[in-house]
């Protein structure tokens, strides 16, 4: 029987745990400022480097989700390069000065894992947002912590939206992540949510410390949820404002399959609207606070089974081959 | 607090002519803005015989930010000192909108003010259904309030009884003659959730009921009506700065209303450690890690059981 080669993969020189993107989303903001009291600086923890940031402190002040935009859709290429003004929204001006820290977007310069802790209001346990269904390295990383954490519920989300579109802090690293926890309200911090997102990225920073130092990581499957639709509430034509909330059936019940002619909703007038789309679907973020705004009620995902690679961290040798060989191409 | 022999005497109220029903005081409590939002376009639901009832927006501003307030906490601003001072619109926000809302339902404490208004509020807290009492000598609020715990059962729906001359605050509903607090949890702010929607309404309907049956002549015989006092306001504890170093305990978290023993855990430290509730006797925490009270240094309040004595009521 023939064993796969590890796929060589370069190491994770410089890690980013970035809290409180959305200033009252405050696991990640009371953790990251836990391990910054316990941290000296971005000191070189053998054999990775890892910095922790607050993104948004002015966001942070007020306890609101931002100031002027929201800061976790401030990172497209358009945003970070193009021309801007003096009177500029301040997470434009924020989002600039993070890819400057991490960055830059797209660059050899920039940071290898960016970890973005965000909360959620829906009943989501801990999920792993990420752009791509094929970056081993987050994929793995996710195994790891399926593994590491088996009480957890635990799902990885892929948004498929290509690279130059991407629009979070997370796609600022070579590889990144948004570790999304909930359900929390914001503005709060729940003891057994701050416990699970610190355990969390305990086990992230011991797999890429393991990772660098030549542990070879098996591959295997892990189940991948991609972002096929939103669904709105239902709203009132003048006014724009909601007409009925998520039914009492579906509330909670993230990642549970939806089938057509389920209940989705219940208007104010105790009618119950059905799911009408053609095809069972996963449905998440259901219900969260932050979403009213952008006109989501719930996200709906399809699940497939991905098979990733074993990997294996590339020496500094074949780095600096696979460096040469990529100016060449 | 003896009442002497109530049992024998039944008093006689006035009728309730003028209740209102207030929506938004904090603007990211959702169930009563779409409540309140729901009954200007169509009051059908709260109608009833012998009374006007008036659905009413308190804050608007912060209706549209969906945010608790825009310059002040409304829910405090209803000071004699607030509704009195002079400055237009120079005035906090919120100051501005307590005046307003004085001359409107009030004056607060004089014989024009409205006999009731029902205050609406959502809270993060895990307090179920919670009806907010100002005074424990309010007989016309106690009988309320019996009768809608008698309604809603088997479902619970408690009394928390705010007296305390420190920690009491100046709502936007003590501008009436009998205030009452409806708090619903647990909800995160600027979240709808559909089963904390239809309870607020559900106990909203048995508030009314009650009202038309006293209005028509109904007598409610003495009762005893259990509630729960607030003694004392715990923060979380602090570093030397000010900054929160830790969170409700898991043990805690949720347990709103269970008795917290001497030597419970009460908090634990952001790397883990925990701290131990000190006091000198069993208390009934409640408002446990409301959002809203991070800034206002408190984590929960503690209360007492009691049973309070309603002498029978009658209209006059």
């Amino acid at each position: 029987m023939q064993v796969d080669e590890p796929l060589l993969l370069p190491r994770l020189s410089r890690v980013a745990v970035c809290g409180g993107t959305h200033g009252n989303e405050l696991s990640g903001v009371y953790l990251v400022q836990e391990m910054m009291k316990t941290q000296k600086g971005g000191e070189d923890r053998e054999p990775a480097s890892v910095s922790m940031l607050l993104s948004n402190p002015r966001a942070m002040q007020h306890c609101r989700r931002y100031v002027d935009i929201d800061l976790n859709r401030c990172f497209t290429h358009a945003t970070l390069n193009g021309p801007i003004s003096e009177r500029a929204p301040y997470e434009i001006i924020r989002a600039r000065e993070l890819n400057a820290m991490l960055g830059p977007k797209g660059s050899r310069a920039a940071v290898d894992l960016v970890c973005d802790l965000h909360n959620t209001t829906a009943n989501m346990g801990l999920c792993f947002i990420a752009y791509s269904d094929c970056d081993w390295i987050c994929l793995h990383i996710f195994k790891y912590l399926q593994k590491q954490m088996p009480n957890m519920p635990m799902r990885f989300i892929h948004f498929d939206i290509p690279n130059k579109e991407s629009y979070s802090l997370d796609s600022i690293g070579k590889h990144g992540f948004a570790m999304e926890i909930g359900p929390q309200p914001h503005g709060c911090v729940k003891s057994n949510i701050y416990t699970a997102m610190k355990e969390g990225v305990q086990h992230m920073l011991d797999w890429a410390g393991y990772f660098n130092s030549g542990c070879v990581f098996e591959g295997g499957s892990v189940e991948v949820f991609t972002l096929v639709k939103n669904i709105d509430y239902p709203r009132e034509g003048g006014t724009h404002n909601i007409t009925a909330t998520i039914h009492p059936y579906l509330q909670d019940r993230d990642f549970c399959l939806l089938h057509p002619g389920d209940p989705l909703f219940q208007t104010f007038s105790g009618e119950t609207l059905l799911y009408k789309g053609k095809e069972p679907l996963y449905p998440f973020f259901i219900n969260e606070c932050a979403y009213y705004e952008k006109g989501i009620a719930l996200s709906l995902a399809r699940k497939k089974t991905v098979t990733i690679p074993s990997i294996w961290v590339q020496t500094e040798k074949e780095e600096e081959q696979s460096f040469t060989s990529e100016e060449e191409e | 607090m003896s009442h002497g022999n109530i049992n024998n005497i039944t008093a006689r109220l006035n009728a309730a002519r003028r209740v209102a029903i207030f929506g938004g005081t904090h603007g990211n409590e959702m169930s009563g803005v779409t409540l309140v939002n729901l009954w200007m376009q169509n009051s059908a639901e709260i109608q009833r015989r012998g009374v006007e009832i008036q659905p009413f927006i308190t804050n608007p501003k912060a209706v549209e930010k969906c945010v608790r307030y825009v310059d002040t906490d409304l829910n405090r601003a209803f000071t004699q000192e607030n509704l009195s001072v002079t400055g237009g619109d120079e005035l906090p926000y919120e100051v501005q909108r307590a005046q307003e809302i004085n001359r409107m339902f009030g004056p607060k404490g004089s014989a024009d003010a409205y006999d009731v208004i029902f205050d609406l509020h959502n809270t993060t807290s895990n307090m179920g259904c919670t009806l907010i009492l100002e005074s424990s000598k309010d007989a016309f609020n106690l009988q309320m309030m019996n009768y809608i715990k008698k309604a809603f059962a088997p479902a619970s729906c408690l009394v928390l009884l705010n007296e305390h001359p420190l920690l009491k605050y100046s709502t936007s509903r003590s501008v009436a003659k009998h205030p009452v607090g409806l708090e619903v949890g647990p909800q995160p702010q600027g979240v709808l959730r559909s089963n904390i929607f239809e309870a607020m309404r559900v106990i909203l309907k048995h508030a009314l009921d009650f009202i038309e049956l006293f209005n028509e002549g109904m007598e409610f015989p003495a009762c005893s009506v259990e509630v729960f006092r607030v003694l004392e306001r715990m923060d979380y504890p602090r570093d030397a700065n000010g900054n929160i170093i830790a969170m409700v305990h898991p043990n805690l978290q949720d347990c709103d209303w269970e008795p917290l023993n001497p030597g419970d855990p009460m908090f634990q430290t952001f790397d883990g450690k925990s701290i131990h509730y000190q006091g000198p006797s069993t208390v009934y925490p409640t408002f446990i890690n409301e959002a809203a009270y991070y800034e206002k240094q408190q984590a929960f309040v503690t209360t007492r059981r009691e049973n309070l004595l309603a002498s029978a009521i009658r209209k006059a």
